[in-house]
């Protein structure tokens, strides 16, 4: 006898991540996703840019072991919370629920969730986010765009970071810019640096932009 | 990858409803794995041969079949399907977006006595 399923085994994360998103916008908290290889800057965007953004904010953080991110976010006063995936490659939307259950977030704040450092496993695991940020290094390559389609087609926006290094690695802007406007038609680009603050105000200016329009909706 | 985790579900899913259907044995199970899911099926066959074995599942013959993907160009506004490793549109050189055509790893049926 045969019986028909037609289950898609990842249509639970989908699930898993609109119950996370149904409950942080009840409590105005607008969850930032910020993905991008491991030392692209992920944590030094989020320092910079509590300190430049006079909006509350606090962190979930994704790493495979240590704490050492959430230790260094805590020293600069940003409440943060560490989720030790313990060797798995990506946060998934039930670690985030459960982070949200232990974790106190003041409602009507900016939550960053901090992802494992990773461009390909990440891009599957919706976590119930109001936008997706994609943060990748100038020492990278200006390849990216061409290797890892769809971490940069579902980005609300991409920070490019280590600015400072352009001149050092080659890195050739026209050929990053070509690969992401393949894959949209207008996707801001942040071109910055931590190290030195260039570009910072744009961004969390853009950031400060989409906070209101959330907390408006 | 991630076949272990996925596997389980698999497995969960496929004993769930054969018991529900008050089945003796499962004897096939037919899953589509689309090319860009990053799933692979020998990794998936390996972990339901450890996870079945003992069961009503253990004998049960898995079948995959492959779902090529389907990209779609924001330029030329239409689909085209992806040929080996190349993502680019046939028409206009530029870089291709994923659809859900080739991201899925779908439990379509399976057969029981």
């Amino acid at each position: 006898m045969e019986i028909k399923i037609a289950q898609d085994l990842f249509e639970n994360e989908a699930k898993l991540a609109d119950a996370n998103k149904e409950r942080m916008k009840q409590r105005g908290l607008m969850a930032v996703n910020i993905m991008g290889t491991p030392g692209a800057g992920k944590t030094a965007i989020i320092k910079n840019t509590a300190r430049l953004l006079k909006i509350p904010m606090s962190v979930i953080e994704g790493d495979p072991a240590s704490s050492i991110d959430t230790d260094l976010l805590k020293t600069i006063g940003i409440p943060a919370y560490q989720i030790n995936t313990e060797g798995i490659c990506h946060l998934e939307a039930k670690m985030v629920a459960k982070a949200l259950d232990e974790f106190e977030v003041p409602p009507r704040s900016i939550l960053f969730i901090e992802n494992v450092g990773n461009l390909i496993c990440t891009a599957s695991y919706p976590l119930g986010e109001a936008l997706r940020i994609v943060v990748v290094g100038a020492s990278e390559g200006d390849d990216k765009p061409f290797k890892y389609p769809d971490i940069f087609q579902t980005a609300n926006a991409v920070i490019l970071n280590k600015m400072d290094l352009q001149a050092a690695v080659d890195f050739n802007l026209e050929r990053f810019y070509k690969g992401i406007q393949s894959l949209h038609n207008k996707l801001p680009v942040f071109e910055v640096s931590c190290k030195t603050g260039k570009g910072m105000e744009s961004w969390v200016n853009w950031l400060a932009v989409q906070v209101a329009t959330f907390w408006a909706r | 990858m991630h076949e272990m985790s996925l596997t389980e579900k698999i497995y969960r899913l496929v004993l769930t409803e054969a018991k529900a259907h008050g089945a003796e044995r499962v004897t096939k199970i037919t899953i589509s794995i689309g090319e860009l899911s990053g799933v692979a099926a020998d990794s998936v066959e390996f972990y339901f041969r450890m996870l079945a074995k003992g069961t009503m599942a253990q004998d049960a013959i898995l079948e995959f079949n492959r779902v090529s993907a389907r990209l779609f160009c924001i330029y030329c506004e239409k689909e085209f399907n992806k040929v080996a490793r190349d993502f680019f549109c046939p028409d206009c050189g530029n870089l291709g977006r994923l659809t859900a055509k080739g991201q899925e790893c779908t439990i379509e049926s399976i057969e029981v006595d």
